[in-house]
């Protein structure tokens, strides 16, 4: 089955919105079914649509691709994003794989329990501005170049800016708060990240999935966890 | 830096296994280094070795990789375990995605507290037998070859005999509601690579103990228990 990319998910960021950021720096258009209510993900389940009865699922290409990393390592496979040979695709693997790790903390705040919230969104932050950034900045100021591998656009960066966005989204000033280890770091180690930023927010297809009215899923409200709560159990 | 691809990681499974499985199976020599102490491992840390401060960390190819996922699919690609175009991929990468799933729930099995090893023991199983065990299953039957992905060896069938026996430690009949899947174990078991790898004195891990999950707990000060799902 030709055409646009179809996105099976509920309407949220879940784990299907590095997809969606992917497609969109990809320049490809996508078209998404949402699931509504528990009978709609029941009823993929019985046509046999996922694999292992689980979203995200993509048709693309005339397959029906279940697995999160199996879709984003095709995807960049296909829009030449995934680096030139072999050891770029392992540095491009090892940064994505430690930005899912700070996804996972990121996106599973919203559905803690209440009184866990707190400590959770702690830990994460914490996670985020001493264990994630400092490498991804190092890796910046170390090669002095435009992306993270390869002086080439890659996933890698599209997942990096996906991160970068969301942990603002919880701490506005992430980016400028950063251990003082070493006087030499201090000064370019919030400004290179900012830096970055600006540079690859500014090409055109990320830019215009920033935009209003794109697909760009929000920050999960209330009612939206409640909603997949239902959904999914 | 040439020479053998080298292996930081405890004296056990963990998440290193899946990566000492390809190795082998790929006939791939490897030195191995244990972390038994916390001051071994502050060492790592400190030296700069770990990019996210984690293990699994394998020296290879003059990097030092971390990120089981990314080692794994570099090893693949390097030794011609992942299949000869995007679509297979994509395939193999979807397999290995369910099978992962699956013993990562074993995975945590040592570290769980005792009442929840027992509700963990049953999701184990029916997810082996509900879930994963049938997909492979269909798999196989619906293209009649010996491999799961484009009639070839591939990481695919390596991750799926691990699976397949870790869930048989667990439950050793478990397979007997799949014929296809009980021809395939024995099938890849019998591949020389793997054949030897699979008996004593290989660098194959046994089944965690009290003393793997202790040392574990000490070097990472890990103790908490893990909340089972």
């Amino acid at each position: 089955m030709s055409g646009k990319p179809k996105l099976h998910y509920f309407n949220g960021r879940g784990r299907m919105e590095p997809i969606r950021w992917l497609l969109a720096a990809a320049g490809v258009e996508f078209e998404e079914c949402f699931i509504e209510k528990k009978d709609d993900l029941l009823k993929l389940r019985k046509d046999g649509s996922l694999l292992f009865q689980q979203v995200p699922m993509v048709e693309i290409d005339g397959m029906k691709l279940a697995q999160t990393r199996a879709i984003l390592n095709y995807i960049a496979g296909k829009y030449n994003l995934y680096g030139k040979d072999l050891k770029e695709r392992a540095l491009i693997d090892m940064y994505a794989e430690g930005m899912m790790d700070l996804n996972e903390l990121l996106m599973s705040y919203p559905f803690q329990p209440a009184d866990k919230k707190e400590q959770h969104l702690a830990n994460a932050l914490d996670k985020t501005t001493n264990r994630y950034f400092p490498v991804f900045e190092k890796v910046l100021k170390d090669h002095g170049q435009d992306f993270l591998v390869g002086n080439q656009f890659s996933k890698a960066d599209v997942q990096l800016l996906e991160i970068l966005l969301m942990a603002e989204e919880y701490k506005p000033d992430i980016l400028a708060k950063f251990p003082l280890l070493q006087v030499i770091e201090q000064c370019c180690f919030g400004f290179v990240l900012q830096k970055f930023k600006a540079r690859v927010s500014n090409i055109p297809t990320i830019k215009k999935f920033l935009q209003p009215g794109s697909q760009r899923k929000p920050l999960p409200e209330e009612k939206d966890v409640q909603k997949a709560w239902k959904i999914f159990h | 830096m040439a020479g053998k691809p080298k292996l930081y990681y405890f004296n056990g499974r963990g998440r290193m296994e899946s990566i000492r499985w390809l190795l082998a199976a790929a006939g791939v020599e490897f030195e191995e280094v244990f972390l038994e102490t916390r001051e071994q491992y502050e060492k790592l840390l400190q030296g700069g070795s770990l990019m996210f401060q984690q293990v699994p960390m394998v020296e290879i190819d003059g990097m030092k990789m971390v990120q089981t996922k990314a080692i794994l699919s570099y090893i693949a690609a390097k030794y011609n375990l992942y299949g000869k175009d995007l679509k297979e991929r994509a395939l193999i990468d979807m397999y290995v995605g369910g099978t992962d799933d699956l013993m990562m729930l074993i995975l945590v099995f040592p570290f769980l507290s005792a009442e929840d090893k027992e509700k963990q023991l049953a999701v184990i199983v029916q997810r082996a037998t509900s879930r994963y065990f049938p997909v492979y299953e269909k798999v196989l039957k619906d293209h009649g070859q010996n491999f799961l992905v484009g009639n070839n060896f591939s990481w695919a069938d390596i991750h799926l005999l691990e699976a397949i026996l870790m869930v048989e430690e667990k439950k050793s009949d478990v397979l007997s509601g799949f014929p296809q899947l009980q021809a395939f174990k024995k099938r890849i078991s019998s591949i020389p690579t793997i054949k030897k790898f699979l008996e004593p004195g290989s660098q194959r891990k046994p089944v965690p103990d009290d003393k793997y999950v202790e040392t574990v707990r000490r070097v990472l000060r890990m103790y908490y228990d893990i909340k089972a799902n």
